[in-house]
């Protein structure tokens, strides 16, 4: 029995989920509760309600993992708040220096991590060759001053190291035997081309490194406190899982993980591993794309409050429409009008079939006879039903001409609607006659969680000659099997989910960026289990 | 006259995306480093092309490389600064004002933060009106301009003059050289007297890529239809509004190649594309080829669709805009028509 859990910005979902395999996995219990500000509180009240609900004769020990997805690091960000002294250290000289590390922050966010970085010699040019060599006196000198401003957390960014991470590497070994509690984030880690935003989302990790060691010695401490000796494991925004050592040295892996646990578990629900997932909330329906199981990413940049990074994030498209958007004009003649503002959490109060005040789309809904919800479903029936139809048909377009944004091919697409506002949608959209809703489709991100996969993945600028090409990605090909084996991945499990070659503009010699990821399932004989440092419990 | 300030940037940038035709590279970083310099200097002079005294002494400065390479190995920042040295040297000239070699992509950019830094004033205009992906591919090259001397410096603090007997040898030369130290380089090259960039360059271009940019930033705020904000500027022909369909890829001899099908309600239309959109063809019949912009904008927003970025089902308008005439000159055609970029087809003005 695996627990899957959802930290979210309102509620905390659980679930208990029973199999050890994709094929027989089946959820046995199921609970939502309020998110508390310190998490951990949020999560033991879940778990004790979900043990609660487990069938009878169910023993904690049966318990063999324990899976946590949250917005926690995220929201740290965003407020800019408890995040450690961070300095950049960047390897790039004699280039780069037209635009030093952290240009483009917001002021705020600059001042909140310490505005310190030093760029010294290193680096690759794009075929792997050095750009410059490592200067060790240069890296102790740097690492002698930012101990003496009280830094205690670094981000090592190299020229190319997606290319090759070995200097970002032995900078942080020259930086660590200066400062042997130093931490050190390296930028290779976090994949891409594009030095500045691969750099940035390697700064705001080395910012989160003192609040990641807090939570996880919260969420173990807890989890022990509960009986429960279950190894942790946390959500990354991939789809795969980390365990809580690698959490405590990259917890910036957890940003976007909501929607990319809500989308898997949507697909896992809905048994399709191809299809469009629209989830409709309170206030905004996201709609990302599943391919292979997993939430198809970005290409482009993506900004966390206000910085832009290229790290990796599902791809999800946001419209301004949700169970709680405000209804214009319904009935005076003008053109109705759907959101985009809100009354989101305050629905079950302001809402016209609650007893409140305020037309909002589920409203319309129970107008139009699509669902039946709150206590003064009586009213809104009164409306005018053809009226209310059109406009739940028009918001459907709006979002079924997303949906078809969001297409990478012309062929069939399945939706499957999760979210609490998805009764205001139809059962079939513009275009898209195959649409599902799961049961469990309310804890769908805690199943996400629970059913994540261990994965590798690589981003690589390669010369693919005439002739060479199978060969060049056969060789990506291992490489990124052999990173989700090393990751936790149970070998003959792990297979190639995504390959994408972009020949490089304006580049001789067939230079091509070449990106694979490789997932497999969590090897349960091999995770760790977690070691509490506040209650020093350790479990086998 | 006018002063350009780091509040300009964002609608330069944009408008340079747009008369990019898909190429020129991510106008981001040219933003970032005109930024830097102009946060740094202070703002830059603009000058009108008949503003400039007829013994001034103009030389574009470009960046010359991969822009994906440029974005990872970030400029050290005195490069420009020492391909113009070099080339001073190499002349025995004194530059007086700077200039684009192209305004399409990130290389509209490149001259400001040089022109920030030096307090040199830029010229409004460029040698090509659009983005082309070769160094000969010039109107001074039509007019008889050598390129040479070009000097080529790199992030390391090495400079190279090439003495080229034609702007093609030094396009050849130039590029080994930007191989060898990394693919990212930037020149100085192609003097011009202030009589010649009549000649020379195509005017106004600068101004007309910020108004652009703006265009399409105020059609936005104002929920007004962004496409039609640039069509009312830049003129041109609306080809299609559609959706893409089929994006295909192909590197051979180094070069990307690839197409694109764009299907809108009653029509459907075939893109060619290399760096740059080259071709534009409806049922065989030839629509808009090089060097007429054939440009890909997003439906919604307006913003400019590279090459490297179209992917299947994004909503796109293509728009073509007519070229600088002395392009569909015989030799004009010769340098960068359809048949020099490996299609079997003439060049065919923009239908009306």
């Amino acid at each position: 029995m695996r627990i899957g859990i959802d930290v979210g910005g309102t509620n905390t979902d659980a679930v208990l989920i029973a199999g050890r395999h994709d094929e027989d996995v089946r959820v046995v219990a199921a609970v939502k509760t309020p998110t508390t500000e310190d998490v951990t509180t949020g999560v033991l009240t879940a778990i004790g309600e979900l043990l609660a609900d487990a069938p009878d004769g169910f023993e904690r020990a049966e318990i063999t993992a324990v899976m946590i997805g949250t917005t926690h690091f995220t929201n740290a960000v965003v407020e800019a708040r408890r995040l450690t002294p961070t300095a950049v250290v960047r390897l790039g000289l004699p280039a780069t220096t037209a635009l030093p590390p952290l240009t483009g922050w917001p002021a705020r966010l600059r001042t909140a991590v310490g505005d310190r970085w030093y760029l010294c010699h290193g680096g690759y040019e794009y075929d792997g060759s050095q750009l410059s060599t490592l200067d060790p006196d240069e890296l102790r000198r740097a690492a002698a001053d930012l101990a003496a401003a009280g830094v205690r957390s670094v981000a090592v960014s190299s020229v190319f190291a997606p290319v090759n991470g070995t200097m970002e590497d032995e900078a942080a070994e020259l930086l660590r035997d200066e400062v042997p509690e130093l931490r050190v984030s390296c930028s290779h880690e976090f994949g891409r081309i594009g030095l500045l935003e691969r750099e940035n989302a390697t700064v705001l990790n080395a910012a989160l490194v003192d609040l990641a060691d807090e939570l996880v010695d919260a969420l173990t401490g807890a989890l022990a406190d509960a009986g429960i000796t279950a190894p942790l494991l946390l959500s990354q925004n991939d789809g795969t899982l980390m365990d809580v050592e690698y959490g405590r040295r990259i917890p910036a892996a957890t940003f976007a993980s909501g929607p990319t646990n809500s989308m898997r578990g949507a697909g896992f629900l809905s048994g399709v591993a191809d299809c469009a997932v629209i989830d409709v909330g309170g206030t905004t329906t996201d709609i990302g794309v599943l391919v292979g199981g997993f939430p198809r990413e970005t290409t482009s940049t993506t900004d966390v409050a206000g910085i832009r990074t290229n790290w990796r994030m599902p791809d999800v498209l946001s419209l301004g429409i949700g169970g709680g958007s405000l209804v214009r004009h319904f009935s005076d003649g003008e053109k109705t009008t759907v959101g985009p503002d809100s009354v989101g959490f305050a629905l079950p109060s302001r809402g016209l079939v609650f007893g409140g005040d305020t037309l909002t789309l589920t409203d319309v809904a129970v107008a139009a006879g699509l669902t039946r919800v709150g206590t003064t479903t009586a009213l809104v029936r009164r409306f005018d039903q053809a009226r209310a139809r059109a406009v739940l048909a028009a918001t459907a377009e709006r979002i079924a001409d997303a949906v078809d944004r969001m297409r990478t091919s012309p062929g069939p697409l399945p939706v499957v609607l999760v979210g609490g506002g998805s009764v205001v949608l139809p059962d079939t959209l513009p275009g898209l006659p195959d649409v599902r809703r799961p049961e469990h489709a309310d804890v769908a991100n805690a199943i996400g969680a629970a059913i994540a996969k261990v994965g590798g993945e690589l981003d690589r600028v390669v010369p693919i000659a005439d002739g060479t090409r199978v060969r060049v990605l056969t060789e990506l090909k291992a490489e990124a099997v052999a990173r989700a084996e090393a990751a936790g991945a149970r070998p003959g499990s792990v297979e190639i989910v995504e390959i994408d070659e972009v020949p490089l503009a304006y580049l001789p010699g067939g230079a091509t960026r070449v990106r694979v990821k490789a997932v497999g399932d969590l090897d349960l004989d091999r995770v760790q289990a977690p070691v509490s440092r506040q209650v020093g419990v350790s479990c086998a | 006259m006018r002063e350009i300030d780091v509040a300009d940037l964002d609608d330069i940038a944009r408008g340079a995306g747009i008369l990019g035709t898909g190429g020129g590279g991510d106008p981001y970083l040219g933003r970032l480093l005109a930024e830097a310099a102009i946060t740094r200097h202070g703002p830059v002079t603009l000058v009108a092309v008949d503003e400039v005294p007829a013994d001034a002494v103009v030389v574009p400065v470009s960046m010359l490389g991969a822009p994906t390479v440029g974005t990872e190995k970030l400029p050290n920042g005195t490069e420009t600064l020492a391909a113009l040295r070099a080339l001073e040297q190499a002349r025995g000239i004194s530059a007086t004002h700077l200039v684009a070699i192209e305004i399409g992509g990130m290389n509209s950019l490149v001259p400001l933060a040089l022109a920030a830094e030096t307090g040199l004033p830029v010229v409004d205009g460029d040698a090509m009106g659009r983005a082309f992906p070769e160094a000969q591919m010039v109107l001074p090259t039509l007019a008889g301009i050598p390129a040479s001397p070009m000097a080529v410096a790199d992030d390391k603090g090495n400079t190279l003059t090439v003495n080229a007997v034609s702007n093609l040898w030094a396009e050849r030369i130039a590029r080994a050289a930007c191989v060898a130290t990394g693919c990212s380089v930037y020149t100085a090259d192609t003097v011009m007297t202030g009589a010649q960039l009549p000649d020379g360059l195509v005017a106004g271009t600068l101004t007309l890529a910020a108004r652009l940019g703006a265009a399409v930033r105020t059609a936005r705020a104002d929920h007004a239809n962004p496409i039609t904000a640039v069509t009312d500027l830049a003129g041109g022909v609306h080809l299609i509004t559609g959706k893409v369909t089929d994006v295909h890829r192909t590197t051979t001899g180094g070069f990307g190649r690839g197409g694109a099908t764009i299907v809108g309600t009653d029509a459907e239309l075939r893109l060619s594309f290399q760096n740059e959109y080259l071709l534009a063809t409806r049922h065989d019949e030839v629509l808009a080829t090089t060097p007429d912009l054939i440009c890909v904008l997003e439906t919604d927003t307006g913003e400019p669709v590279t090459t490297e970025a179209l992917r299947y089902g994004n909503r796109v308008t293509v728009l073509g805009l007519p070229c600088d005439p002395r392009w569909t000159t015989p030799a004009g055609l010769e340098l960068v028509g359809p048949r020099y970029f490996g299609y079997d087809c003439d060049y065919r003005g923009l239908p009306r």
